[in-house]
Order: C-alpha cells, then structure tokens, then sequence
C-alpha cells in the first residue's frame, strides 16, 4: 500500500489510532461504558466489513446477512447451553456453520440477479429467523441468556472488558487484512472481473458463478465471526437480532461509510452508531433526523463519507 | 468530515458524564419510548414521574434523578441501555421493562453488578423460578398468573369447553398454559399465530367456529388486541362463542376497540376503580396532570416500582450501599400499592389478588373498565418452587 | 368441505388486499425501475388520513375518498421532492434512501398523531355478517374488500391494456429510452404513475384498516409481503402481481388453517402447535426461494431489456 497523505488516509490512521488507544481513555478517564458501546461497534464493523467484501467488490447485494450473525451467535449460545463452553470448539463451530448456511443459500440464490438476489438473499435470512423463533429449547422468541463467555483456556478472558475488546479489534483488524489479501489476490481480481462484466470474464473462461460462491461464503464466515463476539458481548442471543431490519441497517452502515472501500464499513459502523447514541440522548424523535440524513447522504454523498473524503482529497 | 468528527466529541462529552453518587438518588428506566408500543413507555414514564411528584421528588431527604432510557423493543438494544445505566450513570436502582425478551437480555448485567431490579411488568417464569435473584424485584406478575385467574373465573361460571388462540412466542405460550393449568372442562382447540408480523386472523376464527367450543380465550396484548377484536366482532359469533382474554382489553386499547370490547371479561390485578385511597388519589391526580390520559395497570406497577424504591431508600435514610438493609426492607413490600396490600414471595413476585373487570359505558358514552368481583385472593406463582431463594 | 370454502375466501380476501399494495409497487418498480420501500408508509399514511376524515366528516364514504386523495397528492409531492432524483441510479442507494424515508415517516406520525394509533370504525351496514350459502356466512366487510379489489384490478387492466397511457406504461417497463426518445413526456409519465401507485397503497391501507390496524411500523411488516408478491410474478407485470398475491394469500391462510392438524398427523400434539406457525410463516418464503431458484425473474418477467 502506497501511503499519501491525503484526507482519506490521515481519517483511516486516525480511526485505527483511536480505536487503539480507546481502552486508555476509557481507564483515564473512568468511563467504561464508551469502551462497552466501541466493543458494539467493532464488531459491528467487522459485520459490515464482511458485507462490503460481496457488495463493494463482488456486487452481490445480499439482504440477508443478519442471518451469520444470528447462526455465529446462536453456535455460541446452544453450545454453552449444552455445557459445551470451549471457545475452541464454539467459534470454529460458529464459523463453519455460517460457511454451510453460506454455500447452500449461495448457491441456491446466485441463480438469480439484481432485486431478485436481495430477495431470495431475505428470504432465505427470514426463514433463518423463523426456524431460530421455534427453537423452544432454546428460549424461542425470548432468546437465550448466555451465563459463561467462551473459554480459551488461560490465553484470553473474556469476560476481562479491555482484553475482550482488544480481541474484538483483532478480529476486525485481520478481517479486514484478510480481505484486502483477497481483494488483491488474483481471485479477487476474477471476483471483481465478473461485477464490472460478467460475459465477458465466462468468455475468458472463468466460472462465475463459483467465484462469486466461493466469495459469498468467505463473507458469511466472516459475518459467522462477527456473530459469536457479539453473542459473547451481549451475553445472549435472540431471534430479534436476525430480523431483516438488521440486515438492513447493516447495508446503511456499508453505505453510508463507502462501498467497496477497505475501510469504508468501519467508519460508516461508527458513524451510524454514534449518530443513534447521540441523537437518542437529544430526541426521542432521532428517526426524523437520521431518515432525511439518510437521504441526502445518498442524493449528495455518492460513494459515502470515504467517497466524500477522496473527492477533497482531489480537490 | 468535520460534521463526524464534531459528533464524535459531542458523543464522547455525552457518554463522559462525570459520575457523582451520595446527593443524589439516581433510578435508571428503561422502556419502550419509540416504535407503535412507546404508549406503554409513555404511560409508565407518566406514572413513575406521578409518583416522584407525591414524593416531593426527594427521596430518604435526597432529590431524585431518574434517566429514561428507550429500549426499541429489542433485547440487545436492552442489555445494552441497561449497561449505560449502570457503568456510565452508575444508577442506585434501575426499574421499567414492559417485555419478557429485553428483562431476560438485561438480567445478568444488573445482577452482576448487584444494583436492584424492578421489573414493572414483564414477569417470564425464569424470573420467577431458576434465575430468581436477591437483587430483583417484580411489582407486577408472573405472566401465568392473570390467565390462571381467568381459568377459575370460567370454572365458577361453568364454562364447558374452549378454543384457545394466542400469539407464538414465549408469553404466549405461558398464558395458553396458564388457562389450561387452572380451567376444568374441555380444551377443543389451541391455535398459535405468528408473532407479531400476522395481521389477518380469520383463519384461526373460522376453526373456532367450526370447534364447536362453548367459548374462545385469547391472549392478544396491544395493537394485536384491537385487530382481534375488530375480526372477532365482524365475524359475528359473539352470541354464540363468548370471548374471555388475559391483557387483551386495556386503558390503551379501549379508545381503539371501542364498543367492540363491551362484555370482554378480562383478568387484572389491578382497575383503575380499586377502592383505596391511594389508588383514587393516583387516578384523579394521573387524569388531571395528563389531560385526555386514563392509567393502564402498567403505569400503576411503575408508581408501585417507585413506591417501593422509596421504601427502601427511606428505611436506609439515603444511604444507598446498605445494600442489604433495603434488600431487606423491600422484601417486607411496606409501602401503599395502588392495587391493595400483597406480600412478596421467597421469589420476589407479589403474592396477590387478581379481579374480574369488564368493560362499561359511562353516563357521558365513555367507557372504561370496572372491577366486578375477586376471582382468586393471595394468588401465588407455580414456579417459586423452583427458586433456590428461601 | 364448508369450513375449506370458507378458509378459501379467507385467503382470497387476504390476498386481495395484498394485490392492492403489490400492484402499485411493481408499478413504479416496473416502469420507474425504482424500488420503493417506502411504499410501506404511504400505506400507513392511506389509514391515517383515513381514520382523520372519517372522524373529521363523520362520513365513511365521504372520509375514504378524501384520504385516497390526499394519499395521491402526497405520493405526488414525495416524488416532484426527493425520489425523481433517485431515478437511474443503483438499486441501493433507491433502498437506502427509501429506507431513510420510512423512519421519517414512522417518527412524523408520531409526532403529529402520538404513538398509540387510531381506529376507523366501519359503518353499521358493513359489520354485519352475510349468508353467501347455506351454513356459511361472512363478514360484509371482506366480502366489500373482495369486491374493490376486483374492481380495481380489472380497472389496472383496462387501463394498461385498453388506453394510451397504458401503452406507455408497458412501453416504459419494457424499454425506457424508447419511450423518452419518441417524444413522450416522461417526467410527467413517472409522476403520474408513481401518483397511481401512492393511491393505491393508500387504498390498501384504509381498506385494511377497520379490521386490522391504524398503527406506527404498519407499513413495514406487510411491505416485505408485497416485494414477496411482485418477485414471485415478475417485477413490472400487474398480472404476474395479482395471480402471485392470490396463491400468497391462499397459501398462507390455507397453511395456517390446516398445516396444524396435519402436522399433529406425524407429530406430538405439542411439538405440532409450535412447530406449525413456524412452518407455516415460513412457507411464503419458501415458495418465493423455490420460485427463484427454478424461475429466476418470476413467474411473468416483463419483456427482456
């Protein structure tokens, strides 16, 4: 990566800096819940971040991603609830499962294009949150009280605030290294080939279809990820986290910080975040705020606030 | 940019409120204040700020702070306000929750951080049994025991059978359960719908009706009431099927359901028209203060919440690390509830009545809702067993 | 065999009503290639002016029709504001920006008729129930909903295929720079549709709103049912939305009415009545992902671009 000092880079080495250092704030200043919310939030952008890999490069618009969350979170939760609390066993088993769902909806979807992939991609996460609703054992629609964290022996504490966030920044710091790697590899080169002109990359010989399957998969474990930490971070799991207003907002966070950017869904995630926070404490009526914003965002902001920042960047 | 980074420093201002305890008694109240249920929000907020007013606002001689925090319905949203109540506003009690979801999101972290509880409404059977806690204290119910109530009341009005209708969640099934758990005669049918996105229940009145049960009970609370109700009086079998409900008909769903509710028998452990002196001073104060309003029984639970946080803070002289001291001062439930005495089990869930009301039209055409009789007295959970608290 | 006539018309009413939202949004979705999620809200808008005129007029008749045109000239300046400057361009910025739409419609209804939502009390002539055949009656009011939505179906048919405006309009969803390089007046051809469609959500909204509900968030819950609707028979195609809103319809009240009792068949009678509102809620998605998978463009795709 060519560093340039231009706005863009000076705002994504100011977000990576604070977002280190958060944790002595938090202990400078007392204030432990600015750690607890960032917590949320990294692994929210991590959720974004695997959302961006097919939207952004692979132009998959998938409505459905609050489903690895919900399959990540619940892998977690039904585990403990059997008495299983290894962190070992719990997160490659969250991250498989979310691969399994992936490949199967993947390819059952990809058959289709345009608004008839946000669709089947919904549906798909609504039946997801139907079948976790009947889960009676495990609290139905009333979720599950998760009562131990996972347990990674004597590496990591979970239940440690600092130390479980900076795990959660790990998490978002390599997802996000590991796909700037695919992004630049040559497969994603294809990936990205395929979004701009799909005919031609077939007449070339490439098999599109597996590409962006295999894409889609790698970002739904990702999300699986991002599923389990939050699951370990709220201490429960619930249907009503894989509602489709999630996967909804998930999109906003994506487009709102810059689509198909590195770290576009990251700063997005904040921004959305500490809007609904803050805007929360003024007025009960944030909703008539943040809608319009939405709006001009999209009317005036293509390509999001990293948009707007290589534009001044340019200027 | 700099609009983010401008908000980024009013959030870190807004989120670094210094926390300074001993002056002042600080109640953290988390419920719904958005979405179509921030009625139920607003009422308890209405009751609970009623209640601080006949206070004087003081508390064991100290001023009041409450912080009402909104929880979107949702459990995770929930957990999370309940965190910033308790780490950042480092509040002494934290009171509220309409729903079973969210209480069941938030439980832990306020256990965990030993800062009492009171649920004033959502009672799930968890709360009651297995994950009862010495630091949690319920001023409404457990869920099963309204629908118990109205179980005995079709007993003693020897009611032969029955369909049963509710929605498919948690609740629901605790009150499907409930009825059956008490009612003698015959249960024909049980018909759960989808929660809360089915609209259309036709289909679920078209069995009943073919049933030929002698009766229906359904348990439809909110805006899922009025649509029951609006389907259950077109179809036209009110004569044939009477309806008997559990928190289907309230203050909030009446001026909706209109003359569609007149004869619903519900159960409640609390009616506005109760006899006592605190409850008529807390109704004709609630009406005048808030114009055009009626007090449902969630805004009487949270002045009771209320009530009995003041008891324990005066039985302390506002000296809020007596933990154990107010613990035990709750327990004794020494305050006036609106709804009458009741006694707290080992559980923390009121030991209480529960009264038969039904909808009437007043001389001015207004209707409201009435107690008719006493279905059951000193009613208590079926899950204290399961409490390891003595 | 009485109790299946009646479930049936059950569905058929439900769907029905679903048509009426489905057919403006594939409408706009068609032949503006706008998807609009904010659809939901003018519908929750229809029943808000609705139950407002009725209790401002005291007259049902005279309150609907103010509200249907209200709701047209809202959905009118709603495009002339915002949304023709979202025209042309990517699916998710229309999505997200109609998203925004939406909280800002749900938090202005809140502000300006509070939280706790209206009621829109039918006349005395439409609560009766009605003997249609021997040992089945029904509700009048249903039976009205079927009859509108009917009529207005066969209207949107008319008009599409009998008029000049309707060969416009499936001009516009088959090719749109046809449409604008022969001279038509495009701008006020959107307008004007994107007006038709407002109406009709609105009238979907009213229509529902003395059986089920005037509340906040209304919209939102059966919109995603109406994209179900317009996926499954094809975006652009009124035919395709109408037979899909039917067989949604049917579906799923047929699947709610007798799934259980098949299911307690095989199954515990317990595990049966949880596990059949599960299933039964997710049977509409599974129709539509079978849909998909074996149709990829719906039932009835508009003609290929």
């Amino acid at each position: 990566m060519n560093f340039s000092f231009n706005a863009r880079n000076v705002v994504v080495a100011l977000v990576v800096l604070g977002l280190s250092l958060l944790p002595v704030y938090s202990a400078l200043s007392g204030n432990i819940f600015i750690l607890t919310l960032f917590t949320r939030i990294v692994i929210f952008a991590l959720a974004a971040a695997s959302l961006n890999l097919i939207m952004g490069y692979g132009g998959m618009m998938s409505f459905g991603h609050a489903a690895y969350l919900g399959i990540g979170g619940y892998a977690v939760g039904i585990l403990a609830f059997e008495g299983i609390g290894s962190g070992f066993i719990q997160w490659p088993v969250a991250v498989a499962a979310s691969a399994l769902y992936g490949l199967v909806i993947g390819a059952l979807s990809l058959r289709t294009r345009g608004v008839y992939f946000i669709m089947i991609t919904l549906a798909f996460a609504q039946m997801a949150f139907y079948i976790a609703s009947g889960l009676s054992r495990y609290g139905g629609d009333d979720g599950l009280t998760i009562y131990k964290r996972s347990d990674f022996g004597g590496l990591i504490n979970l239940s440690n605030r600092v130390q479980f966030y900076y795990l959660c920044l790990g998490c978002l710091f390599g997802g996000i290294y590991l796909i700037w790697r695919i992004v630049n590899s040559r497969f994603g080169m294809v990936v990205q080939g395929i979004r701009s002109n799909e005919q031609r990359m077939q007449a070339i010989g490439y098999h599109a279809n597996r590409y962006r399957l295999v894409c889609f998969v790698i970002s739904g474990m990702i999300c699986g990820l991002a599923g389990a930490l939050l699951a370990n971070n709220t201490d429960f799991i619930s249907p009503a986290g894989m509602y489709w207003t999630r996967s909804g907002e998930l999109m906003v966070m994506v487009v709102f910080g810059g689509m198909g950017s590195l770290f576009g869904p990251v700063i997005g995630t904040i921004v959305f975040l500490l809007l609904e926070e803050v805007l929360s404490q003024f007025t009960e009526y944030w909703a008539l705020i943040m809608g319009p914003l939405l709006l001009l965002i999209v009317l005036f902001a293509r390509g999001g606030i990293m948009g707007l920042l290589g534009r001044m960047s340019r200027d | 940019m700099k609009t983010a980074f401008w908000l980024a420093g009013v959030a870190a201002l807004a989120l670094a409120q210094p926390a300074f305890a001993g002056d002042t008694i600080k109640i953290g109240f988390v419920s719904t204040f958005s979405g179509p249920t921030a009625v139920i929000g607003n009422d308890m907020r209405n009751s609970f700020e009623l209640a601080l007013d006949h206070l004087g606002r003081k508390m064991g001689g100290k001023p009041v702070e409450v912080i009402y925090e909104d929880d979107g319905q949702k459990p995770d949203v929930g957990k999370q306000k309940t965190e910033k109540l308790i780490q950042s506003d480092k509040v002494d009690f934290i009171a509220g929750y309409i729903w079973s979801n969210v209480l069941l999101a938030s439980l832990k972290t306020a256990v965990d951080a030993k800062t009492f509880l009171i649920s004033a409404n959502a009672g799930p059977s968890q709360l009651a049994g297995e994950l009862c806690s010495p630091y949690v204290f319920s001023t409404s119910w457990q869920n099963d025991q309204t629908p118990q109530a109205m179980g005995l009341y079709m007993n003693q009005k020897g009611v032969k059978s029955v369909f049963l209708i509710g929605p498919n969640y948690a609740a629901g099934k605790d009150m499907l359960a409930g009825v059956k758990s008490t009612f003698k005669g015959e249960v024909v049918g049980e018909e759960y719908t989808v929660w809360p996105s089915q609209l259309d229940f036709s289909a679920e009145l078209t069995k009943a009706k073919n049933s030929k049960a002698e009766s229906i009970f359904v348990f439809y609370p909110g805006a899922a009431g009025v649509q029951f109700l609006n389907q259950y009086a077109q179809a036209g079998i009110k004569a044939q099927m009477p309806l008997y409900t559990a928190f289907t008909v309230d203050e909030l769903s009446l001026p909706l359901q209109k003359d569609n509710a007149i004869g619903v028998p519900g159960a409640q452990e609390w009616v506005n028209d109760l006899p006592n002196a605190e409850n008529k001073r807390f109704v004709e104060d609630y009406r005048k203060k808030y114009t055009g309003l009626r007090p449902t029984y969630y805004g009487a639970q949270a002045y009771d919440a209320a009530q009995l946080i003041n008891s324990a803070v005066v039985a302390v002289k506002g000296d809020t690390d007596k933990k154990d001291a107010m613990k035990a001062e709750m327990e004794k439930a020494n305050f006036k509830s609106l709804r009458g005495p009741f006694k707290y089990g080992n559980n923390h869930i009121p030991i209480q009545n529960f009264y038969l009301q039904d909808v009437v039209k007043g001389a001015d055409g207004e209707l409201s809702l009435k107690t008719v009789a006493t279905i059951v007295k000193d009613d208590q959970d079926r899950f204290h067993d399961k409490c390891p608290m003595k | 065999m009485l109790v299946l006539v009646e479930q049936s018309l059950n569905g058929l009413q439900f769907g029905l009503l679903l048509f009426l939202l489905a057919a403006g949004l594939t409408l706009v979705f068609g032949i503006m290639d706008f998807v609009n999620l904010a659809h939901g809200s003018l519908y929750m808008m229809g029943a808000y002016f609705a139950a407002t005129f009725v209790a401002w007029t005291g007259s049902f008749v005279f309150g609907i029709v103010l509200a249907l045109g209200a709701t047209l000239l809202l959905g009118i300046v709603l495009e002339y504001v915002a949304l023709r400057h979202l025209y042309g361009r990517d699916h998710l910025d229309q999505v997200l920006a109609t998203f925004g739409l939406i909280l800002f419609f749900n938090d202005a209804v809140r502000l300006i008729w509070g939280p706790a939502g209206l009621a829109l009390p039918l006349p005395a002539w439409l609560t009766v129930p009605v003997q249609i055949m021997p040992g089945v009656s029904y509700p009048a009011y249903r039976l009205s909903i079927i009859a509108v939505a009917l009529a207005v179906a066969a209207m949107l048919y008319v008009v599409v295929m009998r008029t000049r405006i309707g060969m416009l309009i499936r001009a516009g969803a088959s090719n749109r720079e046809m449409i604008g390089a022969l001279g038509i007046n495009i701008k006020l051809l959107f307008t004007l549709v994107f007006g038709l469609g407002a109406a009709l959500a609105g009238l979907a909204g009213l229509m529902q709103a003395p059986i089920l509900t005037v509340q906040i968030g209304m919209g939102e819950n059966i919109l995603i049912l109406a994209f179900v609707i317009i996926v499954i028979g094809g975006i652009g195609s009124i035919r395709g939305a109408f037979l899909a809103a039917i067989f949604v319809g049917m579906i799923d009240t047929l699947g709610r009415a007798f799934l259980p009792d098949l299911l307690r068949k095989v199954l515990s009678s317990a595990a049966a009545s949880t596990a059949a509102p599960a299933l039964s809620s997710m049977l509409i998605y599974l129709l539509m992902a079978i849909v998909l998978v074996v149709r990829p463009e719906g039932l009835f795709p508009a003609a290929k671009r």
